[in-house]
């Protein structure tokens, strides 16, 4: 499993993986799906519901702002591969320590 | 008028739901990372991979627990503005601190842990000293944030104490096994995001309801608190006290914003974790700086909750004990949100409990895996050793703190507990620490005798106040400033003078572990930032300028 030559064969495959573990994505998914429950639910609150929270349509605004910062965190997390930007990164860094011991 | 039964929330199957489905994704999130665990260094410091911005959040979130929350919210209905003063004086100036000054120490010399340090500055009799009382201090305090989270689901939801605490434990233990600290820091921060979604509606809403800022100011001028509940430092004059917090400027300036808030944050290892597992020096050092920005503003979502509640809740603070002050921010809730955000609310609130738990227990892991057992007990191992004690240690520490969950229910503040906790154990260790960080000669010696003389004259003095009657003090709280402040002198006073007596350790051993000779060559400590808003120094005044702006401009 954990032989060298697997964990070069594998760099693709673990960029895949990095991708998957995206801390971004799983934000974005739970706000997104919490902000679509709380918008529904916010549709159909009741006038008591509403009066409750001193006339604000608390559901309806908070699900929908939570549903615009998941979306945010989702934009963000596939715009910008957590797989590639690693890459890049280890490349950088190489470049660096390159030109230091030169 | 509120009667009693109205404390128990509302909740309906909607509101548990979405608890439901945020445990799912915390315990998804374990899994998951577990697959990712292939190395110790994995285990106990992510691999040392995580970006500033992750950190960062999870530097703050760690200090998020629900007894920072709870308290705080007690606290801004019981002093209103002041209450600030223990985030833009007690906190803020700390961080930069550990940013700007301490991380080099810690991230160049590549310790694993705030112990680790000890040890390679000093030597092994101070490593073990500090190891045992820190893992003793780590199990202490996620105790106590077991209970405080088990007496919330009581007066919430009416489990009984013992059910909420055994709840807790197991979703903690479930996903810090799993994943170790990858998987604490990751769910610290999605839980940072949840509490922000539970406070800030709960904000708007009591704002709208309250006639925005200035009908709050009407309200409260009108209370209890009346117009000195307005002010951060207004009244803090010595011999003219009139703040509601009852402390001088100079008591807030050097015991809160010095003693105890440099101890806590520089060397309270469930904090420095979170920046030593940054991918970087750069991004160790942003840690803390990043940590800084939420911490100045999340007293807009704590405190002004605490005095809206102060104002909307009749009898509170009063005698029943349902209604105090600790409960404030729960009742508000109750008062103003529907199912759904309610439910939020809710695991709002959870979240914040177990990232108390979670960041104790996975410092504790850390240091009795790698400082104790390690380098003491089972020498030479291969890594997976290493990462299945970890585990064993993970259980063991949650059975532990169960236990010390009873302990913590004994006493009737948590808050004025937790602090006596900060006197004992992280006062020392501060002083102990700045001085061998900025002092060559102090000698090994000095830094065991230090410590235990520290910590030994903070424990006299609880203990003598406590149990004893040797010594009186104003409060809990005074005796925790006053704790704190002998340990730190009796620390630094027996320092110099063991110092003065042994022997100093060569100066070719203490490269990069004390100031002025940091290990500069070595490219892999370098610090390093592409973009100029990365410089850690800018975004470290940067902070300390804004924390300074809002305490004049909240005089």
């Amino acid at each position: 499993m954990s032989s060298e030559r697997d964990e070069q064969a594998t760099g693709a495959r673990e960029a895949q993986a990095a991708n998957l573990f995206d801390l971004r994505r799983i934000i974005g998914g739970l706000f997104v799906l919490y902000g679509v429950v709380l918008v529904i639910v916010g549709l159909g609150d009741s006038d008591a519901e509403i009066d409750k929270a001193a006339g604000v349509h608390i559901n309806l605004w908070a699900g929908l702002g939570m549903l615009a910062m998941g979306l945010a965190f989702l934009a963000w997390g596939l715009l910008r591969p957590l797989g590639r930007q690693l890459q890049e990164e280890e490349r950088k860094r190489e470049e660096r320590s390159g030109g230091a011991s030169s | 008028m509120l009667a009693a039964s109205d404390v128990r929330l509302d909740t309906n199957a909607l509101d548990f739901a979405i608890l439901g489905v945020y445990f799912v994704t915390v315990l998804g999130v374990g899994f998951v990372a577990k697959r990712y665990v292939k190395t110790s260094l994995d285990y106990f410091l992510s691999g040392r991979t995580l970006p500033a911005w992750i950190t960062g959040l999870a530097f703050v979130s760690a200090n998020l627990g629900a007894t920072e929350i709870l308290g705080m919210g007690a606290n801004g209905a019981q002093y209103g503005v002041a209450t600030v003063n223990y985030y833009w004086i007690g906190a803020v100036p700390a961080m930069v601190f550990l940013g700007l000054v301490m991380m080099p120490f810690y991230y160049g010399a590549r310790v694993r842990s705030v112990p680790e340090y000890l040890l390679m500055r000093f030597d092994k009799r101070s490593h073990l000293f500090n190891s045992w009382t820190f893992a003793l201090a780590t199990v202490l305090i996620a105790g106590v944030n077991l209970f405080a989270l088990a007496l919330v689901l009581k007066l919430l939801l009416g489990w009984a104490i013992i059910v909420g605490i055994l709840v807790a434990a197991v979703v903690v233990l479930a996903y810090i096994t799993l994943g170790g600290l990858s998987s604490a820091i990751y769910n610290e921060v999605l839980q940072f995001f949840v509490i922000l979604a539970a406070l800030v509606p709960l904000t708007v809403v009591g704002l709208v309801d309250a006639g925005g800022w200035g009908g709050l100011q009407d309200h409260i001028r009108d209370s209890k608190l009346g117009e000195a509940g307005l002010h951060a430092l207004q009244g803090t004059n010595p011999g003219d006290v009139t703040n509601p917090i009852g402390a001088t400027w100079i008591g807030l300036v050097f015991g809160l914003g010095f003693i105890l808030s440099f101890g806590y944050w520089t060397t309270n290892f469930a904090e420095v974790q979170r920046a030593l597992s940054a991918r970087d020096l750069s991004a160790g050092q942003r840690t803390p700086l990043i940590g800084a920005y939420p911490k100045l503003l999340i007293p807009a979502v704590v405190v002004i909750p605490g005095m809206i509640a102060l104002w909307k809740i009749p009898g509170l603070g009063g005698g029943d004990e349902d209604l105090a002050y600790n409960n404030a921010i729960p009742l508000l809730m109750n008062e103003y949100l529907p199912n759904g955000m309610l439910g939020i609310a809710l695991t709002g609130l959870m979240a914040s409990f177990m990232a108390g738990v979670a960041a104790n227990v996975s410092a504790f892991n850390t240091v009795v895996t790698t400082d104790i057992i390690e380098p003491y007990i089972a020498k030479d191992r291969d890594d997976a050793f290493y990462i299945k004690v970890g585990r064993y240690v993970t259980v063991g520490g949650i059975v532990v703190a169960i236990g010390t969950a009873l302990i913590a229910s004994g006493y009737q503040n948590l808050m004025n507990y937790l602090q006596a906790l900060f006197s004992i154990f992280n006062a020392p260790l501060f002083a102990t620490f700045i001085i061998g960080m900025f002092w060559k000669r102090m000698s090994p010696a000095a830094g065991l005798w230090g410590l235990v003389a520290g910590t030994i004259a903070a424990l006299v003095t609880y203990v003598g106040y406590k149990w004893l009657d040797w010594f009186t003090f104003g409060s809990d709280l005074d005796e925790s400033f006053w704790g704190a402040g002998a340990a730190f002198v009796v620390d630094a006073i027996v320092t110099v003078a063991v110092t003065l007596f042994t022997k100093p350790k060569p100066v070719e051993e203490l490269q990069g572990l004390v100031w002025g000779m940091a290990n500069e060559e070595d490219a892999s400590t370098v610090a390093v930032h592409d973009k100029w808003w990365e410089s850690p120094r800018l975004l470290g005044f940067g902070a300390i300028a804004a924390g300074l702006v809002l305490t004049i401009v909240f005089w």
